[in-house]
C-alpha cells in the first residue's frame, strides 16, 4: 500500500518549536484543514489530494470490510478501522468548513471570479443552488414588498494566528514593513500574509 | 446547516485541537501480541507482551481502554500537578504579555505558545488587533490631526493570554 504519496514542500521539521512541514498526503491534509477553519475566506480547492486521499480511504475501506469478514485477527481489523476514521473526519470536516463558507458568502462567490474558480465542481453546483433558492426566499418574503435591493457585505480585514516558513521575509501591514521569521507564530492581519499562505510558505494555526 | 464550528468562536473547538494532538507518539506496554498495524499514516508494531512499543496517542488510549496494554508513567497524580503547574506559570506569563500590548501593534510574535494556548487568547488577540487597526486608521481622526498622524508598527515579543486564565 502506497503511504507517503504526498507531493509536500519537502523541508523537514526544523530544530525549532515543533512545527513540521507536511510530507505525506495525510499531512498535506491536516494541513488543508487548518488553514481552511482559519482562514477567514474560502481557499483554493485542493483537487488533487483529496483526489488522491478519497482514493486511499476507499482502498483501506475495502481491506478492512474483506479482513473483518475473514475474520482475521479482529482487534487489528478494527484498529485500522479507527484509523481510517480519524482520515475520513479530516476530509469531511474540510468539506464541511467550505460548504459553511460558500453559505456564509454566497454572493460574492458568485460575484468573484477569483472566489469562485477556488471551488469544486460540485461545490459550484451548490454555490448556484444556495443563492437561488436564498434569493428567492428574499424575494418572495420581503423584497416583493419592499421598493429596497439586498445588499451583500464584505468582510475587510480580519486577523488570524499563523507560522511563518521563509526566513526573514518582509511583509507590509498597512505601509511599513514587518520582518518575519521562519517557524514563529504571528498574529497578523490576514490580508497582509494572504499571498504567503496560498503559496505554501505560511500556514494558518 | 453545513457547519458546527462557531465562525464568531475560537475557530477550533479544544476536542479538535486535542484530535490533532492525538496523533503524537508515546510509549506503551502491551500485555499481548498484536502483529504490525498497517495503517495509512505508516506501520506500528508489532506488538509483543511487556516489550515498550511507540504508537500514536490515540491508539495508546483506545488499547489502555481495552485492558490490552498500559502506560509507562510511574506516578500520574506527580505528573497531573506539575502539569498544573506549568499551565498556571504559562498562563500568567501570557498574560503578563498581553497587558504589554500597545495600540500601536499591528503584528503580534508568539513565542514557544502551544497549540491550546493559541486556542485561547485567539478571540480576544484577534479581535484587540482589528480594534487597534480600526481606531487606528485615518478616517478616525479629526481633520487637524490627519497630516501628523505617523504609523508606527511594533512586534510585540512576548507570552500572551487573556486577562483572566479559564479555569
Amino acid at each position: 500500500m502506497d503511504m507517503d504519496s504526498g507531493t509536500g514542500d519537502g523541508s523537514g521539521p526544523s530544530a525549532t518549536d515543533g512545527h513540521d512541514w507536511p510530507t505525506t498526503d495525510v499531512e498535506l491534509l491536516k494541513r488543508a484543514w487548518r488553514n481552511e477553519k482559519a482562514a477567514p475566506e474560502i481557499l483554493k480547492y485542493e483537487v488533487d489530494l483529496i483526489r488522491r486521499v478519497t482514493e486511499l480511504t476507499a482502498y483501506v475501506q475495502e481491506t478492512v470490510d474483506e479482513l473483518m469478514e475473514n475474520g482475521v485477527d479482529p482487534l487489528n481489523v478494527s484498529l485500522m478501522e479507527m484509523e481510517l476514521e480519524r482520515t475520513l473526519f479530516l476530509v469531511k470536516s474540510y468539506l464541511r468548513i467550505r460548504l459553511q463558507k460558500i453559505e456564509k458568502y454566497m454572493f460574492q462567490i458568485q460575484r468573484s471570479a477569483d472566489l469562485w474558480n477556488r471551488l469544486s465542481k460540485k461545490e459550484q453546483n451548490f454555490a448556484k443552488r444556495c443563492a437561488e433558492d436564498m434569493e428567492k426566499h428574499l424575494e418572495q418574503s420581503v423584497l416583493s414588498k419592499l421598493p429596497d435591493r439586498y445588499k451583500s457585505h464584505l468582510r475587510q480585514s480580519i486577523t488570524s494566528e499563523e507560522d511563518d516558513m521563509d526566513n526573514l521575509i518582509n511583509s507590509s501591514g498597512e505601509g511599513e514593513p514587518i520582518d518575519l521569521e521562519a517557524n514563529e507564530l504571528y498574529g497578523i492581519r490576514y490580508r497582509s500574509i494572504k499571498p504567503l499562505v496560498e503559496s505554501g510558505q505560511m500556514d494558518l494555526v | 446547516m453545513a457547519g458546527q464550528s462557531d465562525p464568531g468562536g475560537s475557530t477550533f473547538t479544544a476536542a479538535e485541537l486535542e484530535f490533532l494532538a492525538e496523533d503524537e507518539t508515546v510509549e506503551i506496554v502491551p500485555n499481548m501480541r498484536m502483529d504490525t498495524l498497517d495503517f495509512i499514516c505508516g506501520q506500528y508494531g508489532p506488538l509483543r507482551p511487556q516489550i515498550t512499543a511507540q504508537v500514536p496517542l490515540w491508539l495508546a488510549v483506545a488499547l489502555k481502554k481495552r485492558g490490552n496494554a498500559r502506560d509507562d508513567i510511574p506516578d500520574v497524580y506527580l505528573v497531573r500537578s506539575l502539569i498544573e503547574d506549568i499551565k498556571d506559570v504559562r498562563f500568567h506569563k501570557i498574560g503578563t504579555g498581553m497587558e504589554k500590548l500597545t495600540g500601536r501593534a499591528s503584528a503580534i510574535v508568539l513565542k514557544h505558545i502551544s497549540a491550546m494556548e493559541v486556542n485561547i487568547v485567539r478571540p480576544f488577540t484577534a479581535r484587540a488587533l482589528e480594534t487597534f487597526y480600526k481606531l487606528d486608521s485615518p478616517e478616525m481622526l479629526p481633520d487637524s490631526e490627519r497630516g501628523a498622524v505617523k504609523h508606527s508598527q511594533v512586534a510585540d515579543h512576548g507570552q500572551r493570554r487573556p486577562l483572566r486564565p479559564n479555569r
